[in-house]
């Protein structure tokens, strides 16, 4: 295991450890966030909380990464980047 | 027809306050909301176009996330789209009124047909196929040896996380923290298998993280920068 390996692990099992959303409220906010962000404001500001979750929880990180995809691209008709 | 976002519902974690919302409506916004408040044939030619946006948004999704279903046919793929699109439509008409006009409509709007299609595609993705979740099935990674090129600190704390991890925590616990950080099981086909939802198995991550940081920080670690205070 590499020392990068290694940080990702221990980022993963331990968390962001700030104060975060819930999923639920993850996702009631989501739309908002990603609004601010493509209109080159502050997310982290309009929604305190979202960046820790999305750092600690890979579902609701896949979902705000598919709502930037499709609002950044797919909305105007440009074919999807696969997601990794 | 799944209910939609229910498997989202817990009272999880420690709720951040939310900004106020960002203001008035944009004109597309209130051009939306004023047509899907019309009656008769008005409101439905609207619903009708709310349910093309929505499949517009599900049948990327499913193309950007194909790789996932490889053995599913284009027939298949469609009738996935086709299903979110449909769930994602009563979701959002029945959640229209809390519709804020925080976002534009169509950014609050697409996002169900997403998270539809994206549930839809992970546990299409999983089924059949046997979760890891067997205690003597953690943890997958091995126990770091040190060498000069690694960073000692950083290993001895994953070493006493390890060991927190199978001596500190519930049984439950290690078991959702296991399968989601270290076997990369999505979090809502553990919930369907579990029979539980998405939010309140995060919100056992998320205590399961929290008696973790508890057990190594009185152990003298400082977790934000891998170091440990007497050592």
């Amino acid at each position: 295991m590499t020392a990068d390996e290694r940080s990702r692990l221990i980022a993963a099992l331990l968390g962001p450890g700030r104060r975060e959303l819930t999923c639920e409220r993850c996702f009631e906010l989501l739309d908002r966030y990603v609004d601010v962000e493509l209109s080159g404001g502050d997310p982290d500001a309009a929604v305190p909380g979202m960046r820790a979750h999305l750092e600690g929880c890979p579902a609701c990180l896949d979902d705000y990464r598919s709502l930037a995809a499709f609002v950044t691209s797919g909305e105007a008709g440009e074919p999807p980047e696969p997601a990794a | 027809m799944t209910e939609p976002v229910a498997g989202l519902r817990s009272t999880a974690c420690e709720p951040a306050a939310a900004a106020p919302p960002s203001g008035a409506l944009d004109a597309d916004s209130r051009r939306w909301l004023d047509e899907l408040a019309l009656e008769g044939h008005a409101r439905d030619d609207a619903v009708l176009r709310l349910h093309e946006l929505l499949l517009r948004a599900a049948r990327h999704e499913v193309s950007r996330r194909r790789r996932m279903l490889p053995h599913l046919r284009g027939d298949d793929h469609d009738d996935l789209a086709q299903q979110a699109a449909d769930d994602a439509l009563v979701a959002v008409l029945a959640k229209l009124a809390e519709f804020r006009g925080d976002s534009r409509f169509t950014t609050w709007a697409y996002k169900f047909a997403l998270y539809e299609a994206a549930v839809k595609l992970r546990r299409r993705a999983w089924q059949d196929r046997e979760l890891p979740l067997r205690p003597d099935a953690w943890p997958t990674f091995a126990s770091p040896a040190l060498s000069p090129d690694e960073h000692l600190a950083e290993s001895e704390l994953l070493s006493a996380l390890r060991a927190a991890i199978g001596e500190q925590l519930s049984a439950h616990q290690r078991e959702v923290l296991v399968a989601v950080t270290l076997n990369g099981i999505p979090i809502d086909v553990l919930a369907e298998r579990l029979n539980t939802t998405r939010g309140a198995l995060y919100k056992t991550l998320h205590d399961a993280r929290k008696k973790l940081r508890r057990v190594l920080a009185a152990q003298g670690f400082d977790l934000a920068h891998g170091t440990r205070e007497n050592a």
